[in-house]
């Protein structure tokens, strides 16, 4: 698993990266009420605000990691958005991206990264 | 957190695990471990413990000797009834200033040979300065710097503190009343800011810490955070000063005129005589041009404060905006307070609030959102 610095981890799946937040996000966002998913099929560029996450404090953006194209959402997430909160990095996953450039993954931090950044 | 006050139960906050944050000026607790959502369902379905010894709490005390003396000076300042306010009585207030706005909304209590007044954190030194300025001929103003202030809030509250004061199963809402707990003098009104049944305790300093301990030592009893605080306020439809209410807001707007006695309106013993009568009371008779209303999106996206409304999806300019927006966790979907035209004032009515540049349908709806629980 990979990490971004905007809190968001990426699994690779066969051909697919599967995007969500890590547990520290949402340890930090609180109880999760409302997850705002993109279309299927929806073309993003990297950085670009693909899906709002608004928890019990504020809404939060998360960014595309890479180019790409959301083949799939977690249609879990419209009646339970809790789920973020309870598995952030397994049934909570978020969305899933068809890339050009599966190598470009490699670029972000590996789990040490991740928990040096986070302290 | 340089420069911040810390309450009496700054270390048991940080014992129990809270997380902290800067408000009004004092390192508070806005969660628990257990978090905003399960919080304020502890409240609702058993009770919470909150800290809000950030508040100001003021003792006005007459010259005379006579509450009357101190009353007709405080109705100078606020346009309610307070002369004739029963003894051991608590009242909602608030300080209008001339242009008719509110400067802080408040308690006050008559305790007989004086006046108890708790007004907001945020506020408070300058309500203190404008009670001294206009009140220092009629009462000597103290201010209780070393009382703390608990909340005990939700359905088993009241088991819970009569386990310690027995008294206070009688007590009706709005009742206050000096009385010992554990040899300890506190003033406990039964109130609060939850829409809950429960009370308020204020108590010296030194002994808060052993109060909340001897509290949280009833398995149904919780610490709660601001978090929680905020949201159970939200649903019960209560204003937050800064937010819902302010100095542009007259308390017509703001839907508090139940807050405004006959006595104090035109035609009665005392009509006006408080800063920003002519426009409040011109405006309990005319109606205001906009009005503080409930807000439910329609969908699951939360519309949060500075969102604006619309009456059409498309075209034509705002009508209002958001106050106050959160999830609720009890009416388990989001909700609003906020003002609007008061052409779309009316309960039902179809309005669009912008998130994110979309606009999204909500509809006005009554407050409060979760029906209160006050034992009356």
């Amino acid at each position: 698993m990979k990490y971004t610095e905007e809190h968001e981890w990426l699994r690779v799946e066969e051909d697919l990266v599967v995007v969500g937040i890590t547990e520290h996000a949402s340890e930090q966002l609180g109880d999760i009420v409302f997850v705002e998913l993109p279309e299927e099929g929806k073309t993003v560029t990297k950085d670009e605000e693909v899906v709002v996450i608004e928890s019990v404090k504020a809404a939060s953006d998360i960014l595309a990691p890479l180019d790409g194209e959301i083949v799939e959402v977690n249609e879990a997430l419209t009646d339970n958005p809790a789920l973020v909160n309870e598995d952030p990095q397994g049934d909570g996953w978020i969305f899933k991206l068809k890339v050009e450039d599966l190598a470009a993954v490699d670029d972000y931090m590996d789990e040490k990264e991740y928990k040096d950044l986070i302290g | 957190m340089a420069d911040l006050n810390r309450t009496a139960l700054y270390d048991l906050h940080i014992e129990l695990g809270a997380r902290m944050v800067p408000f009004a000026g004092y390192e508070m607790p806005v969660q628990y471990p257990s978090g905003v959502m399960k919080e304020h369902l502890h409240t609702t379905e058993k009770a919470g413990l909150f800290d809000v010894s950030h508040m100001g709490q003021v003792v006005l005390w007459p010259e005379s000797g006579k509450y009357e003396d101190a009353a007709l000076a405080l109705e100078n300042l606020v346009p309610v009834n307070v002369l004739d306010l029963k003894p051991k009585r608590q009242r909602y207030a608030m300080f209008t200033n001339d242009a008719g706005g509110i400067e802080d909304d408040l308690m006050l209590a008559n305790l007989g040979d004086h006046i108890f007044v708790v007004v907001n954190a945020a506020c408070k030194d300058a309500d203190i300065a404008h009670m001294r300025h206009h009140l220092s001929d009629t009462c000597k103003i103290e201010v209780l710097e070393d009382r703390a202030l608990l909340a005990l809030q939700g359905p088993a509250a009241e088991a819970a503190l009569a386990k310690l004061a027995p008294e206070v199963v009688t007590m009706k809402f709005m009742d206050v009343t000096a009385l010992s707990i554990n040899g300890v003098d506190c003033v406990i009104s039964r109130s609060g800011y939850t829409g809950e049944d429960g009370y308020e305790i204020s108590v010296p300093s030194k002994d808060a810490e052993a109060l909340a301990r001897a509290l949280l030592a009833d398995p149904d009893v919780e610490p709660i955070g601001l978090g929680a605080r905020d949201s159970l306020r939200l649903e019960a439809g209560l204003c937050l000063y800064g937010h819902d209410i302010d100095q542009t807001t007259s308390p017509v707007e703001a839907a508090l005129d139940w807050a405004i006695q006959k006595a104090r309106r035109r035609g009665g013993e005392r009509a006006g005589g408080f800063p920003g009568a002519d426009r409040i009371l011109r405006e309990l008779e005319t109606g205001p041009s906009r009005r503080r209303v409930g807000i439910l999106p329609d969908g699951r996206a939360p519309m949060r404060e500075g969102t604006p409304l619309y009456a059409a999806q498309t075209g034509g300019g705002p009508i209002g905006n958001i106050t106050s927006g959160a999830f609720g966790p009890s009416i388990e979907r989001p909700m609003s307070m906020g003002y609007v035209g008061i052409d779309h004032a009316v309960d039902g009515t179809q309005i669009y609030g912008e998130v994110r540049g979309k606009r999204m349908p909500a509809t006005v709806a009554p407050m409060p959102f979760r029906a209160s629980t006050f034992k009356r």
